[in-house]
């Protein structure tokens, strides 16, 4: 029974509640759209940067192995030098769909191969301190916004800052000497490299063990350089949203004070936070590569520095397609994630 | 605890039928630059089924007023006085009571409906969400129909529920506060600020639903707005408050017509009625702003915006002096005006 | 009312006169914050000795081939740093090594401001096709992983100052420019850009004297915080090799001490304090920029 007079009369425009599950379809589209673009985007950098930036791709892509005029025009017919530059990035376009990025001018083998051996050992490190760092970082921040002032709070926030200003490489060097060397008399706890020790098989229980143990610093290193941004920015975030007024809405109803910290303030709080992360991505798997490099782990990220010196400009090439790739990947299911966190996006 | 009343306070209904009595109510701010009265000796009383209308500018303290019934301020603020609902202190009440006032014994319907609600949870789980509370008991298919009856008595579809607050316009996310208020079957419904920032027609409606549920039920309620004409149609009785202190209380219909204290009379002229062609002439309006609460001059506090202000005026803050049924703090009642209209 | 007697100020005197006094107002709101001044501090402390490196320690202290201390000594009575595996003064390398870390720091923060400024201006201030394809470019730009763009670049570019501060400065204009854009778009709406269209004022004059002097306060606590991120990045290329091999920065020893193994034969004083540099300079950049956000928008300051 409707206490209002006439229930007609009550019409200001009522919106159509119907758009609703469309909404997260049609958001889903436009990211997807977007992800494609970014990609293509991202393909004709790759195409200027390697083919048209250098004088003679030839040269940089192909040197060590070219020594006669017949390996130079088969190189120059795979690649389409030689042909206007549209059609050399319709070449490279398929080139790079059929998996083929050219050979290593150091290893003298397919990229596509070096890159596939090299995959797992970044994916785990990227992966496992990604997660680490979120969980850990969104913690602190949250634990650091609701004590405000309080001695954690302080001590939280500075430590965070001073680990945000480091190059997370840096960070892994000080880790290094001090838990991998020891210093004084206090032993090495962890190896100061590489992925395996000697004479383990990987796949072995011992094996995993192994693994799992050279990769604790790399993987402490990472997440000790981003849970320091994550942290600040979710307590920024929740300081913001503690003064909004449905917390006491929340509170007047009757609900105890954790919930209405997690269930209201936290949930909202996690949208700039997620934003951020998403926006990190990128800098994760930079972060990764320096790692790597520091602590001699064979992935991705050392294959692309070891090319530096050579310059292996396949290698090169092949890395950044996969690092961007991957990135523009993992933005894409960041996006996806936000907009099932946040309605208003949707509409 | 006794429920006697002071002589300056309202002489309403009786005593022992009051649902809410707010004694000698003193609220402080604490800020940067020290403390902030925003409430100075607040008596009120709300009887069952009872409305009263608390009017005054923004600043004057009855947002925080309302905001002291369920014990909402904030920690820092210094409060002292009594909050008595049914019998019982809101303000020394340990946790587990209050828990159990809060939206089952009474609820607000809060100011600027805009961001009241949870911009990321749908409106039935904010609907539910008290029920879930204080009847835990009950079974998801008993909730969901709850929340459509509530919709429902609010004018607006039960496939609502469905709806995020920003799928909504102002008028609907009133309404939902309103049904959200009601949720529990609450006996005392505290609704600050219900029609601004809402357009006229959707104002009469909200008001409509207001006061049939107040009749309908034996709901009391305290409605507060700065709007004296609003309050004049729907409410029993009104207090009138200027800079933390009640200056005028009575019958909602006197008070409107015929204010005794200048600024009762300044609020009611604000408002022009229709079909009154003496109100076309008279000055609407009042110079200056309201007082800053931290620097309180001596004497009354409206002194320095009075029509009327006179030397003793500045020096004494006038006491609540009951009139028959009503009360107002200024000691030029009854003398004449010093200029003619 | 100004009185006949007194002289009149003109329009652009007027004006001047208020934006000086706005600025000693932002001033002192930024000078009662202890993080700002700390850092402001930590700052004038670093260029100092940066300007004032050849007074601080002679330049010939750079010179391998007259370089005569011990392959990597400890600190000594001598050499307060310690030597590097030259045994060059890992003080006097610290010393102008500063130079270069804020030069590139500074060089590329410029560049990088330039491009974003004028990109978020543009995507912020014209709709359209011109406004939403600057957007989109500055989108995609910014998922593309900025150190393996950095490592391309400067393979492709080869090693040297000059490549370095563009290979920076071309990789970090886009969060710049998303800023700008808001801030743009922020300021589009206000009634001041109205009247000045309403006047008949063209798109470029309200560009230039109505949205750019509101969107510089902004930008300039946006370039601190770039500057931090520009030497952070200077640091982490040099380390992997990309650095100028001519010049000395922090970077640079560092990558020095990684491939003689400075770590392993814990020579702590070669591995540590161009690290900790680097660290002071970004948290000083960082407090400064943050203190100037929280000044400049008043939102954040209505939180304390």
């Amino acid at each position: 029974m409707s206490l209002v007079a006439d229930p007609g009369l009550i019409a200001e425009g009522e919106e159509t509640g119907s758009g609703r599950q469309h909404g997260y379809l049609s958001y889903v589209g436009v990211k997807v759209l977007g992800s494609i673009g970014s990609l293509l985007f991202m393909l004709v950098v790759n195409f200027f940067l390697f083919r048209v930036l250098p004088g003679d791709p030839a040269r940089s892509l192909g040197r060590g192995h070219i020594n006669t005029q017949a390996q130079l025009d088969a190189f120059n017919k795979t690649y389409g030098l030689g042909q206007p530059l549209p059609q050399q990035f319709w070449t490279f376009l398929k080139n790079t769909a059929h998996g083929n990025l050219g050979t290593s001018i150091q290893y003298r083998l397919p990229v596509s191969q070096l890159i596939w051996d090299r995959l797992w050992p970044t994916l785990l490190l990227v992966g496992i301190s990604t997660i680490l760092s979120t969980v850990i970082g969104v913690y602190l921040g949250i634990r650091g916004a609701w004590d405000r002032g309080s001695v954690f709070d302080k001590v939280s926030t500075g430590a965070s800052l001073t680990l945000y200003a480091m190059p997370e490489w840096w960070l892994g060097l000080m880790l290094i000497a001090g838990l991998g060397v020891g210093f004084g008399f206090v032993p090495g706890l962890f190896p100061t490299g590489g992925l395996h020790s000697a004479g383990v098989n990987p796949s072995s229980l011992h094996g995993i063990l192994d693994t799992t143990w050279h990769l604790t610093l790399p993987v402490v290193t990472l997440a000790l350089a981003y849970l320091a941004e994550y942290s600040l920015i979710m307590r920024s975030s929740l300081l913001d949203e503690l003064g909004e007024d449905y917390l006491q809405t929340a509170r007047a109803k009757g609900l105890r004070d954790v919930l209405v910290r997690n269930r209201h303030a936290v949930r909202n709080a996690l949208l700039p936070t997620t934003t951020v992360i998403a926006l990190n991505i990128g800098f994760v798997v930079s972060g990764a590569i320096t790692v790597e490099t520091v602590f001699s782990i064979p992935g991705l990220g050392l294959l692309s520095t070891d090319a530096i010196g050579v310059p292996d400009f396949p290698v090169l090439e092949g890395t950044f397609l996969v690092a961007s790739g991957g990135v523009i990947a993992a933005n894409l299911v960041a996006n996806l994630i936000y907009g099932w966190l946040d309605p208003r996006v949707r509409t | 605890m006794t429920t006697e009343t002071t002589p300056e306070a309202t002489g309403t209904a009786a005593p022992d039928a009051a649902l809410l009595a707010i004694r000698d109510l003193h609220v402080t701010y604490a800020t940067g630059e020290g403390g902030l009265p925003a409430v100075r000796g607040v008596d009120l009383t709300v009887a069952r089924g009872q409305i009263v209308g608390v009017a005054g500018e923004s600043g004057c303290g009855k947002s925080t007023l309302a905001s002291t019934v369920l014990r909402l301020q904030p920690p820092s603020a210094t409060v002292s006085g009594q909050v008595l609902f049914d019998g019982r202190d809101v303000l020394a009440m340990r946790w587990g009571e209050l828990r159990a006032v809060r939206w089952a014994g009474a609820s607000i319907v809060f100011q600027g409906a805009l961001h009241s609600l949870n911009p990321v949870h749908r409106i039935g789980a904010q609907l539910a969400e008290p029920m879930h509370i204080h009847q835990p008991g009950l079974d998801e298919a008993r909730v969901t129909e709850r929340v459509a009856e509530l919709l429902d008595q609010v004018g607006m579809a039960p496939e609502r529920a469905k709806s995020y607050p920003h799928q909504l316009s102002g008028g609907q996310k009133q309404r939902v506060m309103i049904a959200m208020a009601l949720a529990c079957d609450p006996e005392l419904v505290v609704a600050d600020e219900p029609t601004t920032a809402l357009d006229v027609m959707v104002q009469a409606q909200v008001l409509n639903v207001l006061s049939e549920l107040v009749r309908g039920r034996g709901v009391g309620m305290m409605m507060i707005s700065h709007d004296l004409s609003v309050l004049a149609d729907l409410c029993d009785r009104i207090t009138v408050m200027y800079a933390g202190r009640v200056i005028e209380e009575g019958p909602a219909d006197q008070v409107f017509a015929a204010p005794l204290h200048p600024y009762s009379g300044a609020l009611s002229a604000a408002f022009p009625r229709v079909g009154d062609p003496a109100a076309r002439f008279a000055p609407a309006g009042l110079p200056g702003d309201p007082p800053d609460p931290r620097n309180l001059t001596e004497g009354c506090s409206f002194a320095p915006r009075c029509p009327r202000a006179a030397p003793v005026c500045l020096h004494d803050e006038p006491g609540l002096v009951a009139y028959d049924d009503r009360a107002a703090a200024c000691v030029r009642i009854g003398e004449p005006d010093l200029e003619a209209r | 009312m100004t009185d006949i007697g007194a002289p009149r100020l003109s329009t652009r005197q007027l004006a001047r006169r208020r934006r000086a006094a706005s600025y000693r107002r932002t001033w002192k709101a930024f000078a009662a914050k202890r993080s700002g001044l700390v850092g402001l501090g930590i700052l004038v402390f670093f260029i100092v000795v940066a300007l004032g490196a050849p007074v601080l320690a002679s330049s010939r202290g750079l010179d391998v081939t007259l370089a005569n201390g011990p392959v990597l000594g400890p600190p000594s009575s001598h050499y307060v740093l310690g030597t590097d595996e030259n045994g060059r003064s890992v003080l006097t390398l610290l010393i102008w090594g500063s130079r270069i870390s804020l030069f590139v720091g500074l060089a590329a923060t410029v560049i990088s401001m330039v491009i974003g400024t004028l990109l978020g201006l543009v995507s912020g201030y014209f709709g359209g096709w011109i406004g939403r394809i600057t957007f989109r470019i500055t989108e995609w730009f910014l998922v593309i992983p900025f150190l393996p763009l950095a490592i391309a670049l400067a393979a492709v570019l080869g090693r040297g100052l000059f490549n370095i501060v563009i290979v920076i400065g071309v990789t970090s204009w886009p969060s710049t420019a998303l800023l700008i854009r808001s801030q743009t778009l922020s300021i589009k709406e206000r009634a001041y850009i109205e009247r000045a269209e309403a006047i008949g004022a063209g798109r470029w004059h309200q560009m230039g004297r109505h949205v750019l002097p509101n969107v510089m306060p902004m930008v300039f606590a946006n370039t601190t915080l770039t500057v931090a991120a520009a030497v952070l990045t200077e640091t982490t290329l040099s380390f992997l090799g990309l650095g100028d091999p001519t010049h000395t920065s922090w970077g640079t020893m560092l990558d020095s001490a990684y491939q003689v193994g400075a770590i392993t034969t814990g020579s702590w004083w070669y591995v540590i304090p161009p690290g900790v540099c680097v660290v002071l300079v970004v948290l000083a950049f960082t407090m400064i920029g943050q203190a100037l956000e929280e000044v400049l928008n008043p939102r954040l300051r209505a939180r304390q």
